[in-house]
């Protein structure tokens, strides 16, 4: 599949933006869209298992030891659902961009 | 060898679709093209296509299945009419930003309200931004022709955008008169085999239709329609040429009806040329030198040729029949004048609504703009470029 972006030049799309490739869904990097920001504070967390299930998408990655590990930004939308679930605090959510 | 016949608009257009033999109709009944499905579904029934034909429960559906048939790689057509059309609204744009070659009789009545089920042009104007191809046609004959033509325009590799055959509801669609049909053999090897280069049901080439595309990407791709509706031009050249070899009837963007020497001119489409032209032929007898320049691809809109075409005139009618309420001009006004202007032509014109909702508009009524037009081409003024004909109004 040919890589297009923000500055491709319209002769180089595709018409009406087909896609003549399947499977592509993990291309469209949707972590752009969050405005709140979650953290994994990894000396809190007991790896309980409860997070992950919870994600809509697949943001937090997990090992083949069930072990998750910090979450893929490309991805998390922010919604904080996570956060919510974790009985132990260890996610927090901030202001996306601020420190 | 073409075959004479006596068909009404509507009856040519099922038989051109018949001809084509088309993978998918899907439509729904609306006056005044209600006959077309009618008559093609009885050419399925009888097994005299192909065709799957889709009776929908709505126009909505109709466009949306057509879409679906043509995204899925078939050919795929339908018809409509007026509130038809407005349901469709929608699915026009999918259609045509998809990029999809589907082919649709419009026969053209108003849209309501009030309810009315006769003829103007409102239904068309409401989609001429639409991103369409749009041709429309004098008679029966015309719109057979015009649907013969269009899938050769749709589907070439440059334009990929699908077309609208216009004809005039009921006066066209409804009046039998003597037509050259094609042998369906013919037709046939003139419309050629449908090969997409890509489309969904080709298993070795899995593809996503009508992605999301939001800022980053919309622009370039309404540009890419705005290109394809230019090369479009080119197109409908070529394929109107090749069909004048086969047929010996002559097609051109806009058809010259005694207008190279004339000195005042009306512009219109549809059935009202026909009308226009038995009006030009009796003042040419009384001295006047009227002509007429009828549209017949109205999208894209051959704006540098018109303006060519009007620029030795003295005084020009452009006649929309739909008024577009804005307090300036109709539609097909404001695209001449448009022309001429951007163009460097400077001719006096005038706009006249006329035959909303059916109404009759007779020769008496047209030779009247052409008188109008002399007494304009005189003064080299326009006083009010914003007129109604045979609409009733009382002396203030």
């Amino acid at each position: 599949m040919t890589e297009i972006n923000a500055s491709t030049p319209m002769e180089k799309l595709t018409i009406g933006g087909n896609i003549y490739e399947a499977g592509n869904a993990r291309e469209f990097k949707t972590g752009d869209w969050r405005s709140m920001r979650p953290e994994w504070i990894q000396e809190k967390c007991k790896q309980c298992g409860l997070c992950f299930p919870v994600c809509p998408d697949n943001s937090i990655p997990v090992t083949e030891e069930k072990k998750r590990t910090d979450f893929n930004f490309d991805y998390c939308k922010g919604c904080g659902v996570c956060a919510k679930v974790c009985p132990f605090g260890a996610i927090e959510m901030r202001e996306e961009g601020v420190q | 060898m073409s075959i004479r016949e006596r068909l009404s608009g509507n009856e040519a257009t099922a038989i051109a679709m018949k001809q084509i033999n088309p993978d998918v109709v899907a439509a729904f009944p609306i006056t005044p093209s209600t006959e077309i499905p009618q008559y093609f579904s009885t050419f399925v029934a009888n097994g005299d296509v192909d065709t799957e034909f889709v009776a929908v429960e709505s126009e909505h559906s109709a466009m949306s299945a057509t879409i679906g048939a043509s995204a899925a790689g078939g050919r795929a057509m339908t018809a409509t009419s007026a509130n038809g059309l407005s349901l469709m609204w929608e699915m026009i744009y999918i259609a045509s930003s998809l990029r999809l070659p589907i082919v649709m009789a419009l026969v053209n009545r108003a849209v309501s309200g009030p309810l009315n089920i006769h003829n103007d042009h409102s239904d068309a104007m409401g989609v001429r931004d639409a991103g369409w191809i749009m041709l429309f046609s004098e008679n029966n004959q015309e719109a057979y022709d015009n649907m013969l033509m269009a899938h050769r325009i749709a589907e070439h590799k440059d334009v990929l955008l699908p077309v609208m055959v216009c004809q005039d509801g009921f006066i066209t669609s409804h009046s039998i008169e003597n037509i050259e049909l094609e042998n369906d053999e013919d037709v046939k090897k003139f419309v050629g085999e449908y090969k997409p280069q890509h489309y969904l049901l080709n298993a070795d080439e899995p593809i996503a239709v009508g992605p999301l595309d939001l800022q980053g990407y919309l622009f370039e791709h309404k540009a890419q329609q705005a290109d394809a509706m230019r090369a479009a031009k080119n197109v409908i050249k070529e394929v109107s040429a090749d069909f004048e070899k086969w047929t010996g009837r002559k097609y051109d963007f806009f058809e010259e009806y005694k207008l190279s020497d004339a000195e005042v001119a009306i512009v219109c489409m549809n059935s009202t040329a026909g009308t226009t032209k038995a009006v030009v032929d009796d003042l040419r007898e009384k001295g006047v030198k009227a002509g007429l320049l009828k549209v017949r691809m109205y999208r894209p809109f051959p704006a540098e040729e018109i303006a060519e075409a009007l620029s030795h005139l003295k005084a020009v009618a452009v006649l929309d029949k739909s008024d577009s309420l804005n307090a300036a001009g109709g539609a097909l006004f404001e695209d001449v004048t448009s022309a001429m202007y951007v163009n460097e032509r400077y001719v006096p014109m005038v706009n006249y609504v006329y035959g909303i909702g059916g109404r009759d508009t007779t020769e008496k009524q047209l030779e009247s703009v052409f008188l109008d037009l002399v007494e304009i081409a005189q003064v080299q003024n326009v006083d009010n470029p914003y007129r109604y004909l045979g609409l009733r109004k009382g002396e203030n």
